[in-house]
């Protein structure tokens, strides 16, 4: 099958002569590169860098661009991810040239605004975490964790109680929670979950021994239920001694409604991307900010911002740190946009944004709970979690199947198959940003859909039909691996 | 009034009522009193566009700019039109990661090109979708190789790779059973002779940088070899930039080639967003962290594409994980993509060496002109060491009031190094005129 223009690859388009590209003129006198560097220095094989034209380039990519689903086009459910509108006053604030060509080394004296901007965001985290002080370097949700377990470390090795080896996790926590604690160098150890999908302090009580680094924690947890026994829990871990890391990929939720601080948290890691409204980009750049109570202060990394009288620096004199951990001050940029939000925002549109959020999932769990099986019924933060377990027992249709369905009605597909704790799971966060007639379509095409289901199941497992390529050989792919262009 | 929160009162009304809640208040009644918050945030009240638009531009307008020569990881490039046009796509920057591929053939695509590209420069058979920077994408190399090779716990590195990438690898592998070995440098390059001397079983790989921090090339004929004959493994990283005409990772030998795509279509923005890239050889593929895009068919036999081999990652491997890496740097690594899609095989090779001349020309009048001395004589790419008769960071404060970023003082980058010496970029930006300025600057100040 020949393929079409707007299906190949920029590599297919290319051209032997085509250039896309003028470089400017040279205005030094040039020797031969031999004369430069020694021959054995020099590129022996040309690179297949594709040669084509500007107006290929362009073409390309917008094609590549309409092939793509996102915020803008419409409803993304999500769960977890927090798809909320991405305002596009942060894109402006955030290009500005005094932002953009800042060097990372150049004085301190000569990037004071970019410094007070650093400073400011990390005053304002820390007020709606509760918190002390915080490191804006993590460059991802991931790696905030990561920065979380090493303020773990840090702590436990000052103390000399090195024997702290153990990191508990909930059986609903997000995959890269155990990972962290395990590339931190934790023992990770999985917490049952009750009946009411909350930690079981029943469980936990097990776990309280001299061996006990601490515990991490979402709250709302990926059930989208607040952990009722939260301080309870915080009390038992601080009392055998351990600390508590708050995830906050669900802080949309509670914004001017609970803090993590105040909960009894002595870390945070927060997905600017995610809360504070920054793009996700197509899978980053994003920004894991981590803010930690006074305990914790003295573990920050280096550098960080401070202020002293009028000036703004960053801090590389921090004995006790644990280190670096990124090569300069993260991904910057997504702070610029994340200040611009909370400015925008403010303390009232803040906790506006977290009360609306919590509405809407409530107006679709409830809206929906008659067509689809909600596992936890209760009132629920900003997502919540049903099952296509029963549909897939009575008529063989699956979260997969119900998901491949929305994206026939132009809709993204919810977080499926997390969390791990229920069955054909089907994770659902409107959030704030979405309007009622917006959730309405989807409760519309979600019935829609539980028909079908139950009438003629074979027309959703054929979906969806009318987007740029239909359902996926994944077993193929994985089996013989093409992961490249081969000229 | 909030412009991105669409609900009006009638409609909060209908959905309490449907919901079967009194007030939005209910909804926060399972949040134990003790806990909730009270009152409001500590924080100013929101605002228009037009008053936060006056606050940042206020704050940008506080950092000052300059006529750059810095360089350390970071670079003032040329950056085509296209990158910016593509970027500000939508379809690009609001979408999330591409778990559902019927509607993501953009990103997927898009991270499939840049894999290709990376396997190109570094003339290796892999890569994955992109890493945070070039410093974590070391770590993940390091433990990429010591998950590959039987019974290892140590990684050598030179003396002569960014102080920072040391620093990022010491945090990350503090707490874990592994050694890492700091080879010594001679004359600003790897002393070579120290590889061989620290080379036994328990190493899982040699860690170089070429152009290194100095900026000067490193030899490293005969190093694969014998890293090879002791099963280890050779990591290197590069400024891609320099893969234009330089010889790439893959030729020397590596297994694993490493650095940061900053150069290509990304402004410094005080250090990020940038792109950590990472390209092995096959035989490491099933350890290679991050996402990872696969080429397929659909069920019409349509080329598709999808994130793949994810067997590797934490969301299924959890706590057996070797690595935590969720999201990458997609849109950012779109704008390197475009970047080299747009100034092409031709391009990229004209550039690269546009750089080696004018810092080379650049590189010849400062020793002419200047009371300034080589920091060591070697070979270099864009970027070189240089030693001045003052402290350089007085230098530099001093340059600065001519409009002009005179480089980075290495004792910026490591308190080990001499105050003297300065570390000088130039890209196929600067200009003669703009040379002829800095000339004429650090004449007058070591006057």
């Amino acid at each position: 099958m020949s393929t079409l223009l707007k299906d190949k690859l920029i590599f297919e388009r290319s051209r032997e002569g085509r250039r896309g590209f003028r470089p400017p003129e040279m205005d030094v006198p040039t020797k031969k590169l031999t004369e430069l560097v020694d021959g054995k220095f020099l590129r022996q094989k040309r690179t297949n860098l594709p040669q084509v034209s500007e107006v290929d380039v362009i073409r390309h990519y917008t094609w590549l661009s309409q092939k793509n689903y996102c915020v803008d086009l419409g409803f993304y459910p999500l769960g977890s991810c927090t798809m909320k509108y991405n305002p596009k006053i942060n894109e402006v604030t955030a290009g500005l040239p005094g932002f953009a060509a800042l060097h990372p080394m150049q004085s301190q004296e000569t990037a004071q605004g970019i410094l007070e901007l650093m400073y400011d965001l990390t005053e304002k985290l820390c007020e709606v975490t509760g918190m002390s002080w915080g490191t804006l370097q993590p460059f991802a949700g991931a790696h905030g964790e990561f920065t979380g377990m090493k303020f773990f470390t840090s702590y436990f090795k000052k103390r000399g109680e090195k024997q702290r080896t153990k990191v508990l996790v909930p059986d609903s926590a997000h995959g890269t929670n155990p990972a962290s604690a395990h590339i931190a160098g934790f023992e990770v150890v999985e917490i049952k979950s009750n009946a009411k999908g909350m930690v079981s302090v029943e469980d936990l009580k097990h776990h309280l021994d001299e061996n006990l680094a601490g515990i991490m924690l979402t709250n709302p947890n990926t059930l989208g239920i607040f952990e009722e026994d939260i301080s309870e829990v915080a009390k038992l871990v601080h009392e055998a001694g351990g600390l508590l890391y708050y995830d906050g990929a669900n802080l949309n939720a509670v914004m001017g409604k609970s803090r993590p601080g105040d909960m009894g948290f002595d870390v945070v890691h927060l997905n600017l991307h995610k809360t504070f409204s920054t793009p996700h980009g197509g899978g980053g750049p994003g920004s894991g900010a981590v803010m930690v109570n006074k305990k914790l202060e003295p573990f920050l990394p280096t550098p960080t911002v401070r202020k002293e009288g009028d000036r703004y620096y960053l801090d590389h004199d921090i004995p006790d740190s644990m280190g670096r951990i990124s090569g300069f001050y993260g991904n910057t940029a997504v702070l610029a946009k994340a200040y611009t939000y909370i400015l925008t925002m403010g303390s009232d549109g803040l906790q506006r944004a977290s009360e609306l959020a919590v509405l809407n999932a409530n107006y679709l769990k409830e809206k929906l709970k008659g067509r689809y099986y909600l596992p936890y019924d209760q009132v629920c933060k900003h997502e919540f979690v049903f099952s296509a377990e029963k549909m897939k027992e009575e008529h063989g249709v699956t979260a997969t199947d119900v998901a491949k369905g929305l994206l026939e009605f132009g809709i993204h597909a919810p977080t499926i198959y997390f969390p791990l704790i229920v069955h054909e799971s089907m994770m659902i966060e409107p959030t704030e940003t979405e309007s009622k007639e917006s959730l309405d379509n989807f409760i519309e095409v979600m019935n829609q859909i539980a028909d079908l289901a139950e009438k003629d199941p074979d027309k959703l497992h054929a979906m969806p039909l009318s987007t740029p390529i239909r359902r996926v050989d994944q077993v193929q792919a994985a089996k013989n691996p093409v992961l490249r262009w081969q000229p | 009034m909030f412009a991105y929160l669409p609900h009006t009162e009638d409609e909060i009304k209908q959905m309490l009522d449907d919901i079967g809640a009194s007030s939005v208040d209910e909804l926060f009644a399972d949040i134990p009193e003790a806990i909730r918050f009270k009152g409001t945030l500590d924080l100013p009240k929101g605002q228009s566009e037009l008053e936060v638009f006056k606050r940042l531009n206020e704050l940008a307008q506080k950092n000052k700019q300059a006529v750059s020569f810095m360089g350390a990881g970071s670079y003032d490039h040329l950056i085509p039109s296209t990158v910016g046009a593509l970027m500000g796509r939508t379809e690009f920057y609001t979408s999330y990661t591409p778990y559902q591929p019927e509607i993501s053939q953009g990103v997927l695509q898009a991270i499939f090109e840049f894999q290709t590209l990376m396997c190109e420069l570094t003339s290796l058979d892999v890569s994955n979708a992109s890493l945070y920077d070039g410093s974590t994408a070391a770590s993940e190399a390091c433990a990429l190789a010591i998950n590959s090779t039987r019974k290892t716990d140590t990684v050598l590195y030179s003396a002569t790779i960014h102080p920072y990438t040391k620093q990022v690898m010491e945090t990350y592998f503090a707490d874990l059973d592994v050694k890492l070995v700091e080879l010594p440098s001679k004359d600003g390059v790897l002393d070579l002779f120290s590889v061989k001397e620290n080379l036994d079983s328990s190493v899982a790989a040699l860690l170089v940088q070429s152009p290194n921090v100095y900026g000067y090339l490193e030899d490293y004929t005969g190093v694969a070899d014998l890293l090879h004959e002791n099963k280890s493994l050779f990591i290197i990283s590069s400024n891609p930039m320099s893969l234009g005409a330089l010889k790439s990772q893959g030729e020397w030998g590596a297994d694993i080639a490493i650095g940061d795509t900053q150069p290509f279509g990304l402004p410094s923005y005080y250090g990020g967003p940038s792109v950590g890239y990472i390209a092995a050889r096959e035989k490491l593929l099933r350890k290679m962290p991050g996402r990872i895009v696969g080429q397929t068919v659909d069920e019409d036999g349509k080329r598709a594409f999808v994130l793949t081999l994810q067997a590797r990652e934490q969301h299924i491997k959890r706590e057996r994980a070797t690595s935590n890496i969720c999201s990458n740097q997609a849109l950012a690594a779109l704008a390197s993509t475009v970047y080299l899609s747009t100034v092409g095989r031709e391009g990229l090779k004209e550039l690269s060496e546009q750089n080696m001349q004018k810092a080379h020309y650049f590189f010849d009048r400062l020793m002419d002109e200047t009371g300034a001395e080589e920091y060591a004589e070697q070979p270099f790419f864009n970027e070189f060491c240089i030693k001045v008769p003052m402290d350089a960071r007085k230098l530099v404060k001093e340059m600065e009031k001519d409009g002009i970023f005179a480089g980075v003082p290495m004792i910026d980058l490591d308190p080990s190094q001499s105050e003297n010496l300065l570390l000088v970029a130039v890209t196929e930006k600067r200009t003669v005129a703009e040379m002829d300025r800095y000339i004429e600057s650090m004449k007058g100040v070591l006057k």
